[in-house]
């Protein structure tokens, strides 16, 4: 074609990006590479053939990750981590900075590496992969350096285990590694198999940035090596991938005692009032869900529009899927790549084969690749609409109010990211804290920065990644000493000198009879202190369902829970020896009341000062870290603190604005029974706080596998923690056990606490120029 | 032959309807998004930057809008239009004929540009009190008349730009209606001097009433504004073309000027539209850039492309 005929037909031209010095790269490495590590490349093993998705070349042999290998890499991680959690802050600082200049430096290798590995397009790794991968780094070379005066005293996990997906193989690397280093741990760290090349080229830039050996090990190869570094002596697993993998390696951590943190599947929600900019929420949509080709965890999958813009937003919408460009990923004028692999394009085809929607679909060249594709005509309950895709696929339907754009965002199993769009203030910052996701846009998506919390919450998983909310996953929590063993007591009959009280359930602000219809005697040191219902699945099931209905105290103003939490005081303060004597009739104890009492004085406080943050984004407008109740929360009581433990764990959770299901301690039940009468008297709303009597072992499955309880704290002496973990795996719910150590009961720990009553949701509000 | 020669039907506007205006929507970050992203989504390389770069040349308004313009610069500028690029890289491209889209003076340099031209370029005119557009009404219109009777096939006119700034969208329909009237066969392009109306908003209804009043083309600025033509601006004004379009089944031409200085930028603002738009934009008479120095840029690119060095400004004519 000649220069005048492209002056008739005005066509796109081909624009490559130049591959040489990434081939280069690679045959300086004989295109076989080892792991990484204790800072040296290892002899390759049995190795794997690594492709590229757009054309099928081999581009290297990568070796397959053994068990043997794993464990030298966590043991090179050990020992290089005591020194590097020794060193300053400012020492610390000075490596991560020069990990941010090292990939700043090699910024071109690393995008078209990527590039050749991933199938994404060129313009996506080198303006968004790398360059936020840099930003990652240069923001935690920043945290490294504030730590001391952040975090005074911190420790940091130790060894972490990290599993990066194949989506965004260095920006997920940087997302693990930075804040694991800032805060002074070591990391072995396992790329996805489909795309382990930057990983690899990561190692370079360690070793070039003065990365002690062994802080920073990259182990290569498919499952069973990620299975391998699961199961090894690690001190914190982050992952990041699959909700199916995020439930086995829940399952395969449960009891061990470890830090786990899990970002994982989305099916979010994009929102479209009828008062939006049309066209910007249409454009908006090629970043939310044709980003690296839909394979984005929080790509805006869902389409969710106002009906009467509904056909209006469709035409627009399929006139501007015509002009996306899929092709050639290493053209720099292509909008879409390839599909990372092979297996990854059949999987989106047979679920597309699946949807009784009405499919139109853009062009794309043959190969490893597919067309940007809308779906509409779709009832809710179509896979297309619930099950995450990982493609390009756009699930559309439509809204006509509000209120039930809101319920249909939150009609999912996840909940990770949504956008929310609207020219109307209102409209837009009422609905955007609604939808039940860690990161809601409003008028945008997919922005992303290092100084922003990532992460979800249902089944999309929990812990941050970037920001302070991102920073506090790698720090070790304190330790107290181990529990004693449950206290025994003979059960002594003695005569009834009063008149019967056997306390009930109490739900929904009632009380109830226990369904199993069996009460149990409480063993005092002098006999029988009373007698308790055994409570089983069905009163547990009951008060989920009264806490669940108790939605509004989440929606509380601060000041009405503290109001309410100094009331419960000052009732409790009143009847502060009635509480002591109970006490001392179940367990011979000492007094707890005042302390209580000053307990929930504090938490009464902390309800409308648990502020978020605004974010330091580069972004006109506000980025916000906001810090959303978790919803209902069941908590088994301890029993070394029964009335203090009580009146923390209310406190906290209510002051954070959470709902209720606690577990009385087992061998102190009646000090949580004779609350409810406080409880009452202290206009605590019905369904707030739930609490049953009962075995904590038996209620700890149920608990944990409710799905509809959005977290389960374990403080009991009963070995509980591996079963609520394990359970939890089911609905990926936050788990918070003791692993059979004792806390401080009378420590100031707020931080620890609201952290686990909190969800940090993160809100961008771009405006202005 | 003028190159406002067009086989699309002449926009023939549509009644005044509030609704029209008060329906935009336009969401400020997200367009400055789009149109911080477009040069880094869109790029030409080789053969394809070359091509597309001789487009660019086709559909430039040279223009010189200057208190000191005279017949004999005026000439000089017409010699450049009718010879853009040295005939020898023309020949080398495969583009012997190529000429700017038009030339855009001031009224008084109207005569000397038609003769210049002969017939070959269409003329264009500033119009209506340029650049301030406070002249007495009349006036206005009257100069439109006489620029028309006096060769020019082409109408710049300036709206009124307090009747945006007051919400006035009655009296800016009215205004501009009447000046397309007196445009007769000329077609109109409306200078909204975009960088005076404060707000996307109000660039987006702008556009929309200047349209429904009949306007041939909208454009972003008389040159004479502190910021002149913009990406996020062209891209409210493209996405409002678009809307138009819709409603009315009419295309409208859109000519950003002032600040299109760089063959970079031209090729920016054609893949914009060429997104946008589609291809049928990426003509003369649906647009044009106004610009006076891009021309100069563009030469040497295509010297560059035709020789591999990089070339001088002092080998190439100036305008």
């Amino acid at each position: 074609m000649s220069v005048a005929d492209i002056f008739e037909s005005m066509e796109w031209g081909p624009a490559p990006e130049g591959r040489a010095e990434a081939d280069a790269w690679l045959d300086r490495h004989g295109r076989v590479f080892g792991h990484f590590i204790g800072g040296k490349r290892g002899k390759p093993g049995e190795t794997f053939t690594d492709l590229n998705p757009a054309t099928g070349e081999v581009l290297a042999e990568v070796t397959q990750g053994t068990e043997a290998d794993i464990a030298a890499a966590v043991k090179a991680a050990r020992k290089a981590q005591k020194e590097w959690s020794a060193a300053s802050g400012h020492d610390r600082a000075r490596v991560l900075y020069a990990i941010a200049r090292g990939l700043q430096k090699h910024s071109r290798l690393l995008a078209v590496l990527e590039v050749l590995d991933s199938g994404k397009p060129i313009r996506e790794a080198r303006d968004i992969d790398v360059a936020l991968a840099v930003r990652h780094f240069y923001h935690h070379a920043g945290h490294a350096a504030l730590l001391g005066e952040t975090h005074p005293g911190a420790p940091p996990w130790g060894v972490c285990g990290q599993i990066v997906p194949w989506n965004f193989p260095l920006l997920m690397l940087a997302w693990k590694v930075a804040p694991a280093l800032a805060t002074g741990n070591a990391v072995v760290l396992k790329p996805a198999e489909w795309t382990p090349l930057t990983a690899l080229a990561f190692a370079d830039i360690c070793t070039m940035a003065g990365v002690p050996p062994g802080l920073v090990n990259i182990v290569t190869g498919d499952g069973r090596t990620g299975a391998a570094l699961t199961a090894a002596p690690i001190d914190k697993l982050a992952f990041t991938g699959s909700t199916e993998v995020g439930r086995i390696l829940r399952r395969e951590t449960a009891g061990r005692g470890i830090g786990l943190t899990l970002e994982l599947g989305g099916k979010s929600p994009y929102v479209v009032f009828e008062d939006a900019d049309i066209d910007g929420a249409v454009e908006g949509l090629v970043d939310a869900i044709w980003f690296n080709g839909g394979q984005v965890c929080c790509a805006g999958a869902r389409l969710l529009v106002q009906e009467g813009v509904a056909a209006d937003f469709e035409a627009r919408l399929k006139a501007r899927m015509a002009r996306i460009r899929v092709g050639d990923p290493l053209d720099k004028a292509v909008d879409m790549g390839a599909m990372v692999h092979a297996e990854q394009k059949a999987r989106v085809e047979a679920m597309l084969a699946r949807t009784s929607g009405t499919v139109h679909r853009g062009t794309c060249p043959d190969g490893c690749y597919l067309p940007p594709t809308l779906v509409t005509d779709l009832p809710a309950g179509d896979p297309i609409m619930r099950e995450e895709v990982f493609g390009p696929v756009l699930a559309m339907t439509t809204f006509r109010t509000p209120a039930e754009a809101v319920q249909l965002a939150n009609d999912t199993v996840y909940g990770l990211a949504g956008s929310v769009w609207s020219q109307d203030i209102d409209v837009a910052l009422d609905t955007a804290p609604k939808i039940r996701a860690g990161v809601v846009w409003v008028n945008g998506a997919n922005l992303l920065d290092a100084a922003a919390p990532f992460g979800g919450t249902k089944e999309s998983g929990f812990g941050r990644e970037g920001g302070v909310a991102g920073l506090s996953a790698y720090l070790r929590p304190a330790e107290g000493p181990k529990l004693p063993a449950p206290r025994q007591l003979e059960i002594l009959q003695t005569g009834v000198e009063t008149i019967d009280r056997t306390p009930k359930m109490y739900i929904g602000g009632k009380q109830s009879r226990p369904d199993s219809g069996y009460s149990r005697p409480v063993a005092g040191p002098k006999g029988i202190a009373g007698e308790v219902g055994v409570g089983n699945r069905k009163d547990l099931r009951n008060a989920v369902e009264a806490a669940t209905g108790a939605k509004g105290w989440s929606a509380s103003a601060g000041h009405l829970r503290a109001q309410i939490l100094y009331y419960l005081a000052e009732n409790l303060s009143a009847r502060a020896a009635e509480f002591d004597a109970r006490l001392a009739a179940q367990t011979g104890g000492k007094p707890e009341a005042e302390r209580a009492v000053r307990h929930l004085f504090r938490w009464a406080a902390w309800a409308d000062k648990h502020d978020g943050r605004t974010l330091g984004v580069p972004m006109g407008g506000l980025a916000l870290a906001l810090n959303r109740p978790v919803g209902v929360i069941g908590a088994f009581a301890p029993e070394t603190a029964p009335l203090l433990g009580l009146a923390q764990i209310m406190g906290a959770a209510l002051a954070a604005g959470n709902r209720l299901v606690l577990v009385a301690p087992e061998t102190a039940p009646l000090s949580a029974t004779d609350l409810y009468q406080v409880l009452d008297t202290s206009d605590v709303p019905g369904g707030v706080v739930n609490i049953l009597t009962g075995d904590h072992a038996e209620l700890a499955p149920h608990m944990a596998g409710h799905m509809g309880i959005n977290a389960v704290w374990s403080f009991s002496s009963a070995d509980i923690s591996a079963t609520v973990e394990r359970e939890a795996a089911g609905d990926l719910k936050r788990s918070w056990v003791n692993n059979g150590r004792d806390r401080d009961w009378d420590a100031t720990d707020a931080a620890t606490w609201l952290s686990h009553a909190t969800e940090v949701q993160t809100i961008w509000v771009p405006f202005g120029l | 032959m003028s190159a406002t020669i067009s086989d699309l039907p002449r926009n023939a506007g549509l009644p005044f309807d509030i609704a029209l205006v008060e329906s935009v929507r336009v969401n400020t970050p997200a367009t400055m998004r789009r149109a911080a992203t477009i040069p880094a989504r869109r790029s030409l390389k080789k053969d394809w930057q070359a091509a597309w770069l001789a487009r660019a040349i086709s559909v430039i308004d040279l223009t010189t809008l200057a208190g000191d313009d005279t017949e004999g610069r005026v000439r000089r500028l017409c010699a450049k239009a009718l010879q853009p690029v040295r005939p020898d890289l023309l020949d080398a491209i495969g583009l012997p004929d190529l000429t700017v889209g038009a030339v855009c003076v001031y009224h008084e340099m109207v005569p000397a540009a038609v003769e210049a031209l002969r017939g070959r370029l269409p003329v264009a005119a500033v119009s209506t009190g340029f650049p301030a557009g406070l002249s007495p009404f009349h006036l206005r219109l009257r100069e439109i008349e006489e620029s028309v009777a006096a060769g020019a096939t082409e109408i710049d006119i300036v709206i009124s730009r307090r009747h945006v700034l007051t919400g006035n969208w009655q009296a800016l329909y009215d205004e501009t209606a009447q000046m397309r009237a007196a445009c007769g066969d000329a077609h109109m392009k409306a200078i909204l001097a975009t960088g005076e109306l404060g707000t996307l908003k109000n660039v987006m209804k702008a556009s929309m009433v200047c349209m429904a009043a009949g306007s041939d083309f909208i454009k972003t600025s008389t040159g004479k504004e502190a910021v002149n033509a913009t990406l996020p601006v062209s891209l409210v004004m493209m996405r409002t073309i678009r809307t138009y379009e819709a409603l009315s089944g009419f295309k409208v031409g859109f000519k950003p000027a002032g600040g299109v200085s760089k063959a970079k930028d031209a090729l920016t603002y054609l893949a914009l539209l060429k997104d946008e738009l589609g291809d049928r934009w990426l003509r003369p008479d649906l647009f044009r850039f106004g610009a006076s120095s891009l021309l100069g840029d563009i030469e040497r690119q295509l010297e560059h492309h035709v020789t591999g060095r990089y070339s001088a400004a002092c080998r190439h004519a100036i305008g």
